[in-house]
């Protein structure tokens, strides 16, 4: 059986093909701060990162994770990005911001000073249905304040 | 003493005369100037919780045994159901209940537009019971859909009667304009799309209906579902702590919270019905599309003296016809005025509210007329705003509350100046340019909306109220009108919301009415319970009670002893302070309106539209 790491943590799962990582993650291991919103890897509310890399998890399909590090909004919830949205205002709904800050931290362990432009081609693939995409980019431009 | 009184309520634009109960004792107004936390910069209280994914949302919640449900829906803009045979689903495996039209009437056998509910299926996983919905055996009967809405409007397929308003003599004021100028203006529908899709998650306790739903409204949902289900309205129960998303659009019970309450009655089951982002495109709800036919008559100087408009909302196959008209009856001191609104019913999905539903597209219609009568009349937009302002409300003559249009108007300016600089930046097809438009609507509130204070011994206040926080931060909000009034730090007070079981009524989160609804009704449970803190320190500290006030955690004395907070709470033990408050009636022979003004620099690329 293989396993899934998720967070620093190893699970002894049997993936089914054909399951996604966002409903294994949700429905089986009660992580509930990866957000499905379209199901269909428009809007980046699932956004995890597999070994780094910010991933739709809606669409990756689990049994293709194999050995690869999973990491969602409950393994960064101790990253200052956190403290930098609710800082800066950076959400309303926030049911689009753990999306939001798993693809920002993907981006900061690249680039700890990206520019705007760069913050908004990263952040591209995440969308904020109630408009808070100026304070998001002042949370990550400012996230070591 | 509570006293029983008659007063106007508006939700969205829609007024009615109701009944209700409010507090003899309305609270003065605090005194102007600063205060110590209201009108300060405070964190969002439940910041932390939505980052760090905590929150819990409807989506979030995993009752155990929780079955799902999927819909089946027309694909069809207009069909009737010929036969129908659900027995195949019901046995398809991991299915435990099937309903249709036949079963229950809010599925119907008539689709009047792509997305009408027609049956569901509960199934141990959604992919089961999407499954399922394919072995539904259905014959149709094609018709012919209407989808012009100035073709319904010719045949008279009204979703209600038209709706007309006229003051002064709008054909004699035009005849006598200097310059008269009309326009159509289309505006097309707008879908909502919060992130968190239309959902509700259903179980049955015993005699009670458990509700869990993403709603602006939870108690609208109660009254709703109690009717459907013929329940006494409190057995029901509807909770929301976390919204992903409403914009007007989550202000009903909708028929996914009734399959879920129905399916979970058949199954002895919790019951998730949760839309895809397909259904929600199709079914929850938009703005609907609009044509206006509009007319504007100024004399040579810029005042207008005529406007007359001709509205067609193309409404959809349900909904109500929101306020397109509203803008040019409020916005401009104009005489004369006419308007004619008439909401065209079509074989297209139902209109929902949406952010100030029919204002924004009439005043996209209005604003766009007066920009072309500026032009004409080589006047400056913001100057032709300016000169027609009002002091009063032209539909009855009455004063408003208040109004700072002009303030913003001289607020504006410093942007509108700009327009000629960023114009002169447009290069080949990249066109840029300033643009400018006043803004109405409604945003008073009123009652009834109810809270209640919590202070104990450790010298901390928590707020109890049934309202929604979809969002907007109105639980800070209401904290910190709770800490200015007990004179409390900001993060000693919290509120505890979203649960009709657990909280009083509470005003529905639209129509920009929830910080005037709620605000006063949680600044009179402050003041309840302060009132009391204070008799207790007289009797402490043998001071006369009016000699006492709450400042900044302390109880301060005329003389100038104080004492902390915390010193006399801590007396109580497990003794509570209980307040409660409510929303006091709205002041009457007063106008109650929002106004605005917004500045936006655009650039378009006038080959590709982009």
């Amino acid at each position: 059986m293989p396993d899934l790491r998720v967070n620093g943590h190893t699970y002894a799962y049997e993936a089914p093909v054909g399951r996604s990582l966002a409903a294994v993650l949700r429905d089986d291991l009660g992580l509930t701060g990866t957000k499905v919103a379209c199901g269909e890897g428009h809007c980046g509310a699932c956004t995890v990162q597999l070994d780094g890399v910010p991933v739709l998890s809606c669409i990756t399909l689990v049994h293709t994770v194999r050995e690869r590090e999973v990491t969602t909004i409950e393994g960064l919830r101790e990253h200052p990005l956190v403290d930098a949205f609710v800082r800066c205002d950076a959400l309303q709904c926030g049911f689009c911001t753990p999306g939001q800050i798993v693809s920002a931290a993907a981006l900061l362990e690249t680039d700890p000073h990206p520019t705007r432009e760069q913050v908004r081609h990263a952040m591209a693939g995440n969308l904020c249905r109630c408009g808070a995409y100026p304070r998001i980019e002042e949370a990550i431009q400012t996230w070591r304040d | 003493m509570a006293r029983l009184i008659r007063t106007e309520k508006e939700v969205e634009g829609r007024y009615e005369e109701i009944w209700t109960v409010v507090e003899e004792d309305a609270l003065e107004q605090w005194p102007s100037g600063p205060l110590a936390i209201v009108g300060h910069p405070a964190q969002r209280q439940d910041g932390p919780q939505r980052a760090r994914g905590e929150a819990r949302y409807t989506a979030d919640l995993r009752l155990p045994g929780t079955l799902h449900a999927a819909v089946l829906r027309s694909e069809s803009a207009a069909a009737r159901v010929r036969s129908i045979d659900v027995a195949p689903a019901l046995a398809a495996p991991g299915v435990h209940a099937v309903i249709s039209f036949e079963d229950v009437n809010f599925l119907r056998d008539d689709a009047g537009f792509p997305g009408a509910a027609v049956a569901a299926v509960a199934a141990d996983t959604f992919g089961l019971a999407r499954a399922a919905l394919a072995a539904i055996r259905i014959e149709w009967e094609e018709r012919e859909p209407l989808l012009d809405a100035d073709e319904a409007v010719a045949r008279g397929q009204l979703v209600s009667d038209e709706r007309t308003y006229e003051r002064g003599d709008v054909a004699g004021a035009l005849a006598g304009a200097d310059e008269v100028v009309e326009a159509e203006f289309t505006t097309s529908s707008v879908l909502h799309n919060a992130l968190e899709t239309h959902q509700a998650v259903c179980v049955w306790e015993g005699d009670t209906l458990v509700v869990h739903v993403s709603t602006q409204f939870v108690w609208g949902v109660r009254d709703e579902v109690a009717k459907a289900f013929e329940l006494p309205l409190d057995r029901v129960r509807v909770v929301c702590e976390y919204m992903g998303g409403g914009f007007g659009a989550k202000n009903g019970a909708g028929e996914y919270t009734l399959i879920a309450a129905e399916l979970a009655r058949r199954t002895g089951r919790p019951v998730r019905c949760q839309l895809t982002r397909r259904e929600e495109n199709l079914a929850a709800g938009n703005r609907n599309a609009t044509i206006q036919r509009l007319r504007v008559g100024a004399s040579a100087d810029g005042g207008l003296v005529a406007l007359e408009g001709d509205y067609v909302n193309a409404v959809g196959y349900g909904g109500w016809v929101a306020g397109t008209d509203g803008p040019m009856q409020l916005l401009y001191g104009c005489d004369n005025v006419r308007t004619r609104v008439r909401g065209a019913k079509l074989n297209s999905a139902p209109m929902a509210a949406f952010r100030a539903p029919g204002f924004v597209e009439g005043t996209f219609g209005l604003e766009c007329l007066l920009d072309e009568l500026a032009a004409k009349l080589d006047l400056d937009p913001l100057e032709l705003r300016k000169r027609n302002h009002s002091d009063v409300d032209l539909l009855d003559g009455r004063p408003f509350s208040s109004k700072s249009l002009m303030a913003c108007y001289r607020l504006a300016e410093k942007h509108w100046e700009r327009r000629h600089e960023v114009r002169a930046r447009s290069e080949g097809p990249w066109r840029h340019g300033v643009g400018l438009a006043s803004q109405v609507w409604y945003g008073g509130g009123g009652p009834p909306s109810y809270a209640w204070v919590r202070v104990g011994a450790d010298g901390r206040a928590t707020v109890v109220t049934a309202m929604q926080d979809i969002g907007t931060g109105s639980r800070t909000a209401m904290a910190q009108i709770a800490a200015e009034e007990l004179g409390l730090p900001l993060d000693h007070v919290r509120v505890e919301l979203g649960d009709t079981a657990r909280g009083p009524y509470a005003s529905i989160s639209a129509g920009s009415s929830t910080i005037p609804s709620m605000g006063p009704a949680v600044r009179s449970a402050a003041a309840d319970a302060a009132r009391q803190i204070v008799e207790l320190a007289a009797q402490r500290w043998h001071r006369e009670q009016r000699t006492l006030s709450l400042k900044g955690g302390e109880i301060v004395s005329a003389d100038g002893g104080s004492w902390p907070l915390t010193e006399l709470l801590g007396l109580l033990g497990d003794a509570q302070i209980l307040g409660r408050g409510a929303r006091g009636p709205n002041p009457t022979g007063m106008r109650v309106l929002t106004f605005g003004v917004q500045v936006a620099e655009v650039r378009v690329d006038v080959e590709t539209g982009e």
